[in-house]
């Protein structure tokens, strides 16, 4: 392992860090310019950030240690995460030791340690959003391990950085069992973000609250810390969907000098704004869902990957 | 005993529209309840006085709607060391919470099971009653607040979901227990009265002249109607004929009030349901309504605007034209966003079957107003009592049968478009002469009374006059008080989620129930 590929590893999670909060204030921007709002800055994210690091922390009396770890474990677990998706290069040291199925693992030991951290408290809201997320969440699931295994057929991996390389070999072959699991993949990443329609992160209403509710007693570096984790955490959905079904810019291994990187990092940042412009776009169309068709909903996104996976088989690709 | 003996017994008291006064014993008091339920009479009010200084005992009154008339009935209650009436919440199940007001302000009590407090959250030492004559009011006492017993519901897997009174958003207080499985609510029961702020009292040290300012607070949302109210009551007593110009001006506030209202409720429903599209367009309507009612009625939420004897400012020419330009504009406005509500389909999942409240549930409780008419219950007193100038104009009905936040929301959009109706037939040929005419001082310890249809439904103020100019007794009435209890049957077999958009549906005042 080259001294390069840990400069490039170490700077693809960084430029991880520094621009998920950028694209969350992006997709408030065209959310806000949808519904004929004028919208906040772009550096609207950052500046909570700044804010929320500088006040104290009001922490609740019973409180015990695990409540203060989560903030942490959640964002380490999102770096993690970004180290592990192939957003600009795909030769990623780390990406070599875990296979997106790890990825997933590491999406669901967030989610335990923030639904036990938002039962720590013991107030009725943190317990509700727990259970909702808890129920959210294994269903969503299932649903992007299908449309993982869509991925995965295609190029004979479960490695993501593969995944990458086997559609790069072949940039203008759209296969048809893709377009079902990026459908899904969509409704997953919805559901797992907790945006509309499943969840509504604008929210005041605390008895409709999924996320909000988890991390209503969170505050100051804390809060930070978890807001940071979501925008990371949809930063990363974001790439795993570019990394299977928008390749293209990538840095390949082997053909990685400064300037396909500096290409890759364009390219990322070009499908980003792309990306959060059609997100705003479907939130601001769509109604928040009732929770109890939640399911039905995430049953779609599941049955949709299947169909994928039909597809492939029976066309024999 | 028939409602048109009564008639014939009951004199006449002075208000905007016809209204009768029963004086009833102890026992009558509870049969005149039964007989107007059993003809269909709605409940409107409850509320009790002290008047030992007077005649040595306490009143009890209640005011029903009978076809073309008010009736207040009058019961004197002689024992003034342990005063007490026969209940007629057995009836009327919306006079209960009233019932327990009365008990809290002036230690009147029932003969009722239920015997909590409702107003009183420790604010005042239990055996004080802020109501009778011998408390002045100005006294602090420190807070020491008791345990309110809910009532407990037991079994397997069965919690409670404690919610407010401070809540996640900036709204008013009030505490909703639900008792849940999972996300289905088996029960909910709301306790009020945080933000009770002494109204009635408020109203003793007022002088006739200004009371209406103190009444266009009960309820910020509808200063016009309680204002309206009030100096309606006002010019009963005193037998003063307002200019024409002016019932015609207070009549488009009280339009501009509902129009407001709803735009705003319209708004916030879709917002609840999570499309902040809807919640933006209606604001930006609403907003170019309260502009609007800067030029043309000198504030933006029309607080002091009518007055006894007519109305604060007159309407220029060129706000005349503004406001028929702003209706001009909003109409194609609302009916569009009309079209984008009824034919979303993930908002009408959300509206539909969300919150029902059956007709006959909602006549049983005793509904009114808006919710009412959203149930399927044909009321609106400026079509069943119409005062000026609603007598001449005929305002249609608005009903919907659903009875679920679909139908809460259709009202809205079809009143919208009746009062923008109105508002347009006030304008196109306003009276020309005074705004406002000289309202004499009342004669003492005479009741009159002002009801007017606010946004949410009637609106009641029944006065009292007291010595030089003073008011004896004030009682500020908000059909929210109806409607709350309606709220913890609408909720029932919903699931906990879908109860801020139910909620939002009914959207009552806190303020104005807790007075």
């Amino acid at each position: 392992m080259s001294a390069l590929t840990m400069v490039r590893q170490f700077g693809e999670v960084l430029l991880a860090i520094a621009i998920a909060p950028l694209f969350a204030g992006w997709i408030a921007q065209c959310r806000a310019w949808l519904q004929n709002r004028s919208a906040p800055p772009l550096t609207q994210p950052y500046r909570m950030l700044r804010k929320l690091f500088h006040k104290d922390v009001a922490l609740a009396t019973d409180a015990s240690p695990l409540f203060r770890m989560t903030p942490y474990i959640l964002f380490g677990t999102m770096v993690l995460a970004a180290a592990i998706i192939p957003s600009v290069a795909t030769d990623l040291p780390f990406a070599r030791v875990a296979d997106a199925i790890a990825l997933i693992g590491l999406f669901a030991t967030a989610r335990v340690f923030l639904s036990l951290a938002a039962m720590d408290i013991g107030t009725a809201f943190g317990s509700m959003g727990a259970r909702r997320d808890m129920m959210i969440g294994f269903l969503a699931e299932p649903a992007l391990l299908m449309v993982l295994f869509n991925a995965f057929l295609l190029s004979g991996s479960t490695a993501l950085p593969s995944v990458v390389e086997a559609s790069t070999a072949h940039p203008f072959l759209i296969d048809p069992s893709l377009v079902f699991a990026a459908v899904a993949f969509l409704m997953v990443l919805l559901a797992e973000n907790a945006r509309i329609p499943i969840d509504n992160p604008a929210t005041h209403l605390e008895l409709t609250m999924i996320h909000e509710a988890m991390v209503l007693e969170y505050s100051a570096r804390h809060l930070a810390l978890v807001e940071w984790s979501s925008d990371l955490k949809l930063f990363n959905y974001a790439c795993i969907g570019f990394a299977l079904f928008l390749p293209w810019g990538i840095a390949a291994r082997g053909a990685d000098g400064a300037l396909t990187l500096g290409v890759a990092v364009i390219a990322l940042l070009i499908k980003l704004i792309v990306a959060g412009a059609a997100l705003a776009l479907i939130e601001s169309l769509s109604a928040k869902l009732r929770i109890f068709r939640a399911p039905e909903y995430l049953a779609t996104a599941f049955l949709l990957a299947v169909l994928g996976l039909l597809v492939h088989l029976l066309l024999g690709a | 005993m028939a409602t048109n003996f009564m008639e014939f017994q009951a004199p006449r008291l002075p208000a905007n529209i016809p209204t009768r006064r029963l004086r009833v014993d102890r026992v009558q008091w509870f049969q005149t309840a039964e007989s107007f339920r059993k003809s269909n009479a709605r409940f409107l009010t409850l509320w009790g006085a002290d008047d030992r200084d007077r005649d040595g005992g306490f009143r009890i009154y209640a005011a029903y709607l009978i076809p073309n008339t008010v009736m207040v009935v009058e019961h004197f209650i002689e024992d003034s060391a342990s005063p007490s009436y026969p209940g007629i919440a057995g009836f009327y199940p919306a006079a209960l919470r009233m019932q327990r007001a009365v008990a809290d302000l002036l230690g009147i009590s029932t003969d009722e099971a239920d015997t909590r407090g409702w107003l009183r959250h420790g604010g005042w030492p239990e055996s004080l009653f802020p109501l009778r004559r011998d408390v002045d009011g100005s006294q602090q006492y420190p807070v020491e607040s008791a345990p309110y017993p809910f009532v407990p519901v037991e079994g397997d897997g069965v919690h409670e979901i404690a919610v407010g009174p401070v809540h996640a958003g900036t709204i008013e207080p009030g505490h909703f227990r639900f008792t849940v499985v999972g996300e289905k609510v088996l029960r909910l029961e709301e306790r009020l009265g945080y933000t009770h702020k002494g109204v009635a009292k408020l109203f003793e040290n007022s002088s006739q002249q200004n009371g209406h300012r103190l009444a266009a607070r009960v309820s910020g949302d509808s200063a016009v109607a309680f204002s309206w109210a009030y100096c309606a009551a006002l010019e009963s007593l005193t037998q003063t004929v307002c200019p024409a110009r002016a019932i015609i001006l207070r009549a488009l506030a009280l339009e501009q009030e509902r129009l407001a209202n709803h735009l705003g409720d319209l708004g916030a429903l879709g917002n609840d349901a999570g499309f902040a599209f809807g919640l933006t367009q209606f604001s930006r309507l609403k907003e170019e309504l309260l502009r609007a009612n800067i030029v043309a009625f000198g504030a933006r939420y029309l607080m002091d605007y009518v007055v006894p004897g007519g109305v604060a400012f007159d309407m220029t020419p060129d706000a005349r034209r503004l406001l028929l330009d702003l209706y001009d504009a909003m109409e194609p406005s609302v009916s569009q966003m009309r079209s984008i509500y009824d034919e979303h389909a993930g908002l009408q999942d959300r509206f539909r079957e969300a919150g029902r409240l059956e007709q006959a549930t909602a006549e049983k409780l005793g509904a009114i107003g808006l919710v009412a008419r959203a149930s399927g219950i044909a009321c609106d007193l400026r079509v069943d009592h119409p005062w000026a100038p609603y007598d001449l104009l005929a305002p249609k009905l608005v009903v919907q049968t659903g009875g679920d936040v679909a139908a809460r929301v259709q009202v809205r959009f079809d009143e919208i478009l009746e009062s923008l109706r109105l508002c347009r037939l006030f304008l196109s040929e306003p009276p020309k002469d005074a705004i406002r005419t000289s309202v004499p001082v009342a004669t003492s310890g005479v009741l009159g009374v002002g009801l007017v249809e606010g946004w949410r439904g009637p609106v009641m103020i029944a006065l009292e006059t007291g010595p030089s100019g003073g008011i004896r007794r004030c009682h500020a009435h908000d059909p929210s008080w109806q409607n709350w209890p309606l709220i913890e049957y609408a909720i029932l077999g919903n699931i906990v989620p879908d109860f801020p958009l139910i909620n939002k549906s009914f959207n009552l005042s806190y303020s104005g129930q807790d007075g």
